[in-house]
């Protein structure tokens, strides 16, 4: 029986994530077809319910559902009666009157994609939550990294930034993990948490240790009171990916991803983006992939 | 359970299908489209006589689990697997072809598949197995064989590469 929901990459066991893995490459061959849709959801609606900004995940979630042929509804929230003081549970109720069959939302709050679920028959997708989780990310990013290693079990993906803050790392570092993927985190020290992962405080040391691709985290300034990093000029020369590193990462053939919006000058220089081993632009294709295989996937409880 | 068809029987309608192909065709240029699953293989098969007759032949495969319109009633949605059309759809003359042809649900899924490759000149059905009771207004071209069925019978067609072996059963139910 097919899960209603898709809330965390946590409960997936591997074979589910497998599953939605081998899926995602059907739908990404459709992307070089003269009629890119399919009419696998016609007639169902897809409401995107989006607590907190996004034109990237938004935008992604939404091509996915129309080339499935689904219908597409953006509550666009942060404009509607939330501000006005309708409460979560309020908006439900009248999501629940345009019966969407299925709801992505988006919240600053982790676990309210969660309890969005419990109150529905539709299929709730988690766009991301709070510092909790953002698990459609995690699937486009291992589906990215399968692409150039089919057999990820056993190579070393090293996550950089602000780790503790980052829902992006959380749900990457534990597919990776259920794939076999060594994980480790680099980034200041007040920013990795202790986990069960590798974790590194300084970029040389990290790179000693040969990871086969860098994951960069965007540096989040909307999210965190007081900066971690006095100027954007040190977090690149401390944290970021030089010209000078560029080289050696070139050298050493690793692959470098990004879950973007990039910062240029922060996370990496301009040069990374025209460097062959640079993985970015496949991620946001990739993830049109991967949101349809979920989409696909799930089964709402509304009919 | 019956044992319908042994393995020289659905040679002989592999091979009778691969016969009528070639002489129906004008100039020897042949594109078949197999439908997942077995409906490849037998597209497969079909392809390696024609070639053996000297045919000019392309052979693709297309998966129609996202135009199938009985998601509502399914547990889970069809595994699903890529198509794999390597030449141009537009304005060629093709064959469709699959195993067994029933209620002719799968080939309006397959039509509206392949139409979203390009516009074909034309195009065409070979089945292995015809065993009646069509609830869409669809007539095969190229038949291997046609089979006596009550609408309720189970028929289930396994073959070599995807299933270890050449065989057709009926199941009926009472």
């Amino acid at each position: 029986m097919a899960r209603k929901d898709f809330l965390d990459i946590v409960t997936l066991d591997r074979e589910e994530i497998i599953h939605l893995l081998d899926q995602a490459k059907p739908f990404k061959d459709l992307f070089t077809r003269s009629v890119k849709k399919v009419p696998a959801l016609n007639g169902k609606t897809v409401l995107m319910l989006f607590y907190e900004p996004s034109t990237r995940t938004l935008s992604s979630f939404e091509v996915a559902a129309k080339r499935l042929s689904a219908d597409v509804t953006i509550f666009d929230v942060p404009h509607s009666s939330v501000t006005k003081g309708e409460s979560v549970r309020d908006t439900i109720d009248t999501l629940q009157a345009m019966r969407a069959d299925y709801i992505v939302v988006r919240h600053r709050l982790s676990g309210q994609p969660a309890a969005i679920a419990r109150q529905t028959g539709a299929s709730v997708i988690n766009a991301g939550d709070g510092a909790h989780a953002h698990p459609t990310q995690a699937l486009l990013d291992a589906f990215t990294l399968r692409e150039v290693h089919p057999d990820l079990a056993g190579k070393k993906v090293l996550i950089m930034g602000d780790i503790l803050h980052s829902r992006v790392a959380r749900s990457t570092s534990t597919i990776l993990d259920k794939l076999g993927v060594e994980v480790a985190y680099c980034g200041p020290g007040s920013l990795v948490p202790h986990t069960h992962f590798k974790r590194f405080t300084s970029y040389d040391e990290a790179m000693k240790w040969g990871p086969d691709a860098v994951y960069l985290l965007r540096v989040q300034k909307e999210r965190q009171e007081a900066p971690f990093y006095p100027s954007d000029r040190e977090y690149h020369s401390v944290f970021g990916v030089t010209q000078e590193r560029l080289r050696r990462i070139s050298e050493e053939g690793i692959y470098v991803m990004h879950p973007g919006p990039i910062n240029r000058g922060v996370e990496l220089c301009d040069d990374v983006l025209d460097y062959e081993r640079c993985l970015i632009s496949q991620q946001v294709e990739n993830g049109i992939a991967a949101r349809m295989s979920v989409l696909y996937g799930l089964k709402p409880q509304t009919s | 359970m019956s044992l319908a068809l042994d393995p020289q029987a659905i040679s002989t309608a592999v091979s009778r299908l691969a016969d009528s192909i070639f002489e129906a065709s004008v100039d020897g240029n042949i594109d078949l489209v197999g439908i997942r699953s077995r409906g490849d293989e037998v597209a497969e098969r079909v392809f390696c006589l024609l070639k053996e007759k000297g045919a000019n032949v392309r052979l693709g495969v297309l998966d129609i689990s996202l135009y199938r319109d009985d998601f509502e009633h399914l547990h889970e949605n069809p595994k699903l697997q890529s198509s794999e059309i390597d030449f141009p759809v537009d304005k060629s003359h093709i064959i469709l072809v699959d195993d067994v042809l029933f209620t002719g649900r799968t080939i309006r899924a397959a039509l509206d598949a392949l139409f979203d490759y390009g516009r074909p000149a034309s195009v065409q059905l070979a089945v292995l197995i015809d065993r009646g009771h069509r609830e869409l207004p669809m007539v095969p071209d190229y038949v291997g064989k046609i089979l006596e069925t009550n609408r309720l019978d189970h028929v289930l067609v396994r073959l070599k590469n995807t299933d270890g072996e050449d065989a057709l059963e009926i199941t009926s139910k009472k």
